[in-house]
């Protein structure tokens, strides 16, 4: 796994360290920087001030004046601020790795080699643990204290009757959910395979993957649109209703109708990653073994049951939990379209409404236990099915 | 153990005997159902990025698919974008976007090439220990982390500033960002790495100059999906941004309109596509690493 000690030997042709007093130097302007980069971005009218300090140290009085009287246009502020955040965000974190690195170049060579690996690993240690780690054992703590402690909490999250309904609405989610997607996903994948312009069909399929729960959630409301009877449909499920004489339904208002046509919009969006998944497990399977199955007489739908859908069971099963996980954890979607109003909340909106909204950090906190508590299992499957099958990329 | 098996497998199967039959009929059902899944698919695209471009009243007095049929009978028009750009503060948003999903792309993947480096081949104590930790830590749900960090940035201050959110958002993308550039960086062959040792190659050169440009098409994979995943991102934006619309993202800010003017569709088909735009061009534009990055998440090739 290693390459061997580190060599500490400097050639001809490599650059020479900068002394102690130029790497520490190098640090601590890279934190002056960052610090008035950050302020920069943070602060009210921060390239307003910075324009103005710049104009009035070259003499240029007059443009100081102006810019402290009317601001900055729009434009150029903005345009300042996306030029100094790219700047930042990108050139600090490497001047940061160079940094340290040359800072750890002053010790002994033994002392660098033992150093060195907290060089690489140590940033993302440390953002793992302060964004990770800690904010996850605080949950459970809070989950445990806040708001009338453990018992209230959970008594909370397992009987509270709206809840209930959330946790109802949840298991149609991944039930249906999933289901959907993967079942829809395979179908295309196996369809597809037989087809000219395979890459093109996939495309449509695949598309909604690029766009946004919050973007797809605005997408269907429209499709789901409603107005009442008497009036001119322009959500298309409703037209198509009214033409064939029914009456036009208020899909959002309706309970149950609204959750199950929001797992509409997630099958929708989850279907073109369970279908690229699939198809290429599918073209993976060995052609010999489905035209050894054929020539033993197989039918189709035998040949696809019996050969196929065996060999390519990891990725069903990965697909299968990563769409799972992906749908327990839903939010955008619900909290976009109907807010988890008329009964079609959710466990993650649930989770943000009380933590934003109320301000029950413990309940919160609970919810938020409990979602873990559920993806774990599927996590741990996930990641042994991948190690079975040899980890590849 | 590599995914380019995958088109290799692809050409031998359809030079093979083909699997229906090669008469147009025995294929048709199956064409058509293809084409009818692709059509209902994008159906509902379709019909907002049509809507999008149609007079507001012509919006509310007929249906979208009316146009299909009669396309000169109604006023088509750019003046919905042009107002979700300026007065529905769309552009500025668009911006917002901009400043965070750059860095937060760029500032996970870079800690993470270096960690996943320095696993592979770096050999220091805890190596092992400490890697599985990172990797275990893929089950977290972001939930799990909300309300703590949510007091933490109160203290600090940082809630609703750019660089709060780069920083959120690499937390959260580390994990997959480690564990999938190191399936990638530890296949590399040894005796690349072996050799630049031994030439004198420090580890930071050896790394900038050998490993990621060999890391490649690792790195691209994963910055499509974490720029898509960042962009389309609505929660961390919402919970450690906000909604001023001095930062609020595209995503937070379609969440606005929806809210004040939920009835206005020729505002909110207009701003569903601003949104969607940049997202799709790089999906469309870069889809081979992005199904490749799909594949290493998921299945061996």
């Amino acid at each position: 796994m290693t390459a061997g000690t580190e060599d500490h030997r400097r050639r001809p042709g490599d650059r020479r360290p900068a002394g102690l007093v130029g790497a520490a130097a190098s640090l601590m302007g890279l934190v002056v920087a960052f610090i008035g980069g950050y302020v920069f971005l943070t602060a009210d009218a921060g390239p307003d001030r910075v324009m103005e300090w710049l104009y009035r140290t070259v003499g240029l009085d007059g443009q100081a004046s102006a810019i402290a009287s009317r601001g900055l246009d729009p434009l150029t502020s903005r345009l300042m601020i996306v030029v100094v955040a790219l700047v930042l965000g990108v050139g600090g974190i490497w001047a940061f790795y160079i940094a340290t690195n040359r800072l750890v170049d002053q010790f002994s060579a033994r002392t660098a080699r033992a150093l060195r690996p907290w060089v690489f690993v140590g940033p993302a240690v440390a953002m793992l643990a302060f964004y990770l780690v800690f904010p996850g054992v605080g949950t459970i703590v809070r989950a445990a204290t806040d708001d009338g402690g453990l018992i209230e909490n959970l008594k909370f999250a397992f009987t509270d009757p709206d809840i209930l309904t959330a946790w109802r609405n949840n298991v149609l989610w991944i039930v249906l959910g999933t289901a959907g997607s993967v079942v829809i996903g395979l179908a295309v994948a196996t369809l597809v395979d037989r087809v000219k312009r395979e890459a093109l069909a996939k495309t449509f399929v695949f598309l909604p993957l690029a766009i946004s729960m919050v973007g797809a959630a605005v997408i269907w409301r429209f499709i789901y649109y409603w107005r009442p009877p008497g009036e001119e449909q322009i959500g298309l499920l409703n037209a198509v209703l009214t033409g064939i004489g029914k009456d036009p339904t208020p899909f959002f208002q309706t309970p149950l109708v609204n959750t199950l046509s929001l797992i509409v919009v997630m099958v929708w969006l989850q279907t073109g990653f369970a279908m690229v998944i699939l198809s290429a497990a599918i073209k993976a399977v060995p052609t010999e073994l489905v035209e050894a199955a054929r020539i033993d007489g197989a039918s189709e739908p035998q040949t696809f049951f019996r050969v196929v859908l065996p060999s390519i069971r990891g990725a069903v099963l990965t697909v299968t939990t990563t769409i799972l996980i992906a749908i327990l954890k839903v939010f955008d979607i619900v909290f976009v379209t109907t807010g988890g109003r008329f009964e079609s909340d959710v466990i993650a909106n649930r989770m943000f409404q009380e933590m934003i909204r109320f301000r029950h950090f413990g309940r919160a906190s609970m919810l938020a236990v409990a979602l873990l508590v559920v993806v774990v299992p599927m996590m741990i499957i996930n990641v042994r099915n991948l190690r079975r099958q040899g980890i590849g990329a | 153990m590599t995914a380019t098996t995958t088109p290799e497998a692809r050409r031998t199967r359809t030079a093979g005997v083909d699997p229906v039959g090669t008469g147009f009929w025995s294929k048709a059902p199956v064409r058509m159902a293809v084409v009818l899944i692709a059509v209902a698919w994008s159906l509902p695209t379709v019909g907002v990025l049509i809507s999008s471009f149609r007079s507001p009243n012509d919006i509310n007095a007929s249906g979208w698919w009316t146009v299909l049929v009669h396309p000169f009978e109604t006023t088509w028009t750019f003046v919905n974008y042009q107002n979700v750009l300026t007065a529905d503060g769309m552009f500025d948003a668009f911006v917002n976007s901009l400043i965070v999903t750059v860095p937060a792309t760029v500032i996970p993947i870079t800690m993470a090439a270096f960690a996943a480096y320095a696993f592979a081949w770096i050999d220091f104590p805890g190596r092992g220990i400490l890697f599985a930790v990172v990797v275990g830590l893929l089950v977290v749900p972001l939930q799990m982390t909300l309300v703590p960090l949510l007091r933490t940035y109160n203290v600090l201050g940082i809630t609703g500033s750019f660089a709060g959110t780069w920083l959120a958002h690499t937390g959260f993308g580390l994990p997959l960002a480690v564990y999938l550039l190191f399936n990638y960086i530890s296949t590399l062959p040894r005796d690349i790495i072996e050799s630049a040792a031994v030439d004198g190659a420090s580890h930071f050169t050896t790394f900038t100059r050998l490993v990621l440009p060999l890391s490649m098409p690792a790195l691209a994979a994963f910055a499509i999906f974490q720029f898509l995943w960042v962009w389309n991102d609505f929660l961390v934006a919402l919970v450690f941004l906000g909604t001023d619309s001095e930062v609020a993202v595209l995503t937070a800010r379609l969440n606005e309109l929806v809210g004040s003017r939920g009835q206005d569709w020729h505002v909110l088909t207009a701003g569903a596509f601003v949104t969607m735009v940049v997202p799709v061009v790089v999906f469309l534009g870069l889809q081979r690493y992005f199904v490749r990055g799909l594949l290493a998440g998921s299945v061996k090739g």
